[in-house]
């Protein structure tokens, strides 16, 4: 058995199409013949995008009237599959929406999911799976029926265009939800944040709790800066409140794979240490010799982050 | 609302972080027979649940727990923090359950408390699927918000902070609903003594599957949609150069900067 077709769904974060749902793309025209995609809210807006990705069709659940997109794209893709037309497998990303939809499919059509997949076997069927920090992986495979659901996590493939035309579009009615589509969102707030994206930069600057105190993390936004880079947080201290969750790198955060990751004050928990590993330098600052994050660092600077890093700052600083 | 009855998903997992974890060389599940914690993704929950039954004046908290071994000392733990009962499912015929027969499981066990509210982490620290929450909600037919930074009730509308790629969202959701809560939501209390002392007499109802109305093959090994076939050890990244800070260690840097052209 092979994968022969395979459905996208294309995450958006506000109105832009997710970077994650074009690495998507460009994996499962790799290991299947047919590629669609789904989505909600426009579709018509993104049609040439996606097309050129490699999907032939865009598929859309419509405007979600304030709802979450989890139940909605569910449903949609459920009737679907239960009326005969499902795909082998569903490709999303390990996402906020992304969990949301697979799971509420999962439960809706019977199938099980795969989650934290980190790359995929030739023919598709089989799934890798960073654990335990990402020192071992883990394959496995579905064994029942109906479309596998791969919840896939961001940067995991490259993406790469096909030069295919514009998806044709259509929209996918939604069965009536009930309950289950009660939720509603009331307002939409976005952190604002300036210089590249965190899962975009060359250069990612993370603070963590070695930082001290919430006005250290200062220091973290000078270097990045000065740097052109973006700011990271490890969860430590996004929980406590010092910088938004935005910030967040991690397994629960966001997976970068920059030139250079600079960790400063990070003790390099395995949660933190899977959404960062994969960058091409890692530099670290710790005042502990045995924090973990020093096994995986290229140079690693054992030493206090508000002497290092002031030290570090004017030198920039001074070269202009 | 006067009264809010809160269920509070809590998971029993292994002591030590995912470094120490161990699988079972053949059927690769995670070992899981020495003694089981409370999961502190699950704390902050525990603490949501006091504090908005609390807040509501009435009501209370009901643990539900799906562990091997009849284990309840993590169970012990969150009904030390003010818990009033717990429901554990126990039963050898969950071995090497995946994340849909774990909802089925959970939400079969959480029917039977009436909850108005089901709470659960985003994550839980060894399996970390994060799409449990949601299938116990589509599987009870109820509204999710999943990754909530801040929960307040009024009236039978709940109010949260969903996290998003750029911010967050406030979401509204009528009650019945799911909703999974990061950590950092509420700091959870430590128990105290006296709270400890009235864990010991505190009902754990313990249920096997036929109990829930479940079949024995729908659910373990038998139900699995899905199989692990291998682990292998990943590529190891190597520790590279090691300087001890004496006042010129930014030099270093620099120089490490300088030469992949980041500077
Ligand atoms: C389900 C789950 C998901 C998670 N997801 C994530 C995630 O996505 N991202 C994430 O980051 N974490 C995640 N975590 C949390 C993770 O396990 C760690 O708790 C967290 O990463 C620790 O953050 P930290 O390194 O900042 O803090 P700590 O572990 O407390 O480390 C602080 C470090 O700073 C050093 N230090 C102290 N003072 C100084 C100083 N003056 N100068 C230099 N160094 C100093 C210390 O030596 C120490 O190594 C998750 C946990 C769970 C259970
Ligand atoms: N066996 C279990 N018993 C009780 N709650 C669970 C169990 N498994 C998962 N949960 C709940 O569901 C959340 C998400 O789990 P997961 O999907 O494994 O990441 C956990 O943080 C718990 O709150």
């Amino acid at each position: 058995m092979a994968l022969n077709s395979v459905w996208v769904v294309v995450d958006r974060s506000a109105d832009k199409v997710a970077s994650v749902a074009f690495e998507l793309l460009t994996k499962a025209r790799q290991v299947a013949a047919s590629v669609e995609a789904v989505t909600w809210g426009d579709a018509s807006g993104i049609a040439e995008q996606i097309g050129a990705y490699g999907a032939t069709a865009l598929h859309t659940v419509g405007d979600l009237g304030g709802g979450l997109p989890g139940p909605a794209v569910a449903a949609a893709i459920a009737e679907k599959v239960s009326g005969g037309s499902g795909p082998d497998a569903i490709f999303l990303a390990q996402s906020y929406n992304g969990r949301d939809i697979a799971g509420r499919l999962s439960a809706r059509i019977d199938v099980p999911v795969l989650t934290n997949i980190v790359n995929l076997s030739e023919d598709g069927l089989t799934t890798e799976h960073a654990i335990f920090g990402g020192t071992e992986i883990l394959n496995a495979k579905f064994t029942g029926s109906g479309p596998g659901l791969y919840v896939i996590r961001a940067k995991s493939f490259a993406p790469e265009e096909s030069g295919g035309a514009a998806a044709a579009v259509d929209t996918w009615a939604v069965p009536e939800l009930g309950p289950v589509g009660a939720a509603r969102i009331v307002s939409s707030h976005v952190e604002e944040t300036q210089g590249p994206k965190l899962d975009e930069a060359a250069v990612v600057v993370s603070g963590g709790r070695g930082l001290g105190d919430a006005g250290s993390y200062k220091l973290i936004e000078d270097l990045a800066k000065l740097l052109k880079g973006a700011p990271g947080a490890s969860r430590a201290i996004v929980d406590a409140g010092w910088v938004p969750y935005s910030h967040q790198v991690g397994q629960t955060g966001k997976t970068v794979k920059p030139t250079v990751y600079i960790a400063c004050g990070i003790s390099g928990a395995t949660q933190h240490m899977v959404g960062m590993k994969s960058a091409k330098n890692i530099i670290a600052v710790n005042k502990d010799q045995e924090a973990p994050i020093f096994s995986i660092s290229d140079l690693g600077v054992v030493g206090d982050v508000k002497k290092v890093l002031p030290q570090l700052i004017e030198a920039l600083q001074k070269r202009g | 609302m006067k009264h809010m009855n809160v269920v509070v998903c809590v998971k029993q997992i292994p002591d030590g972080d995912q470094s120490s974890y161990k699988l079972d060389p053949s059927s690769h599940n995670l070992v899981r027979d020495g003694k089981l914690i409370l999961d502190e993704s699950d704390s902050y929950g525990v603490e949501m649940g006091l504090q908005l039954a609390e807040q509501a004046g009435g009501g209370e908290v009901t643990l539900v727990s799906m562990a091997p071994g009849s284990e309840t000392s993590g169970l012990r733990t969150a009904l030390a923090m003010g818990a009033a009962k717990a429901i554990l499912v126990s039963d050898p015929a969950l071995a090497g359950s995946d994340a849909l027969s774990t909802a089925k499981v959970l939400a079969a066990a959480i029917k039977r408390a009436e909850p108005d509210l089901i709470l659960t982490a985003t994550e839980s620290s060894d399996g970390y699927t994060g799409t449990i929450p949601v299938q116990i909600a589509e599987i009870l037919g109820l509204p999710a918000v999943t990754f909530s930074k801040s929960v307040t009730v009024s009236g039978d509308k709940i109010t949260v902070e969903r996290q998003t790629e750029e911010g967050y969202d406030q979401v509204e959701v009528p009650l019945p609903a799911v909703i999974s809560v990061t950590a950092g939501v509420v700091e959870p209390r430590y128990p105290s003594f006296k709270g400890i002392m009235a864990a010991k007499g505190k009902p754990v109802e313990e249920l096997k599957v036929s109990d829930l109305g479940l079949d024995d093959a729908s659910v373990g090994r038998a139900g699995a949609g899905q199989e692990v076939t291998g682990v292998e050890p990943a590529e190891a990244r190597k520790a590279g150069e090691i300087v001890v800070d004496e006042g010129e260690a930014f030099q270093h840097i620099i120089s490490y900067l300088e030469r992949i052209k980041v500077i």
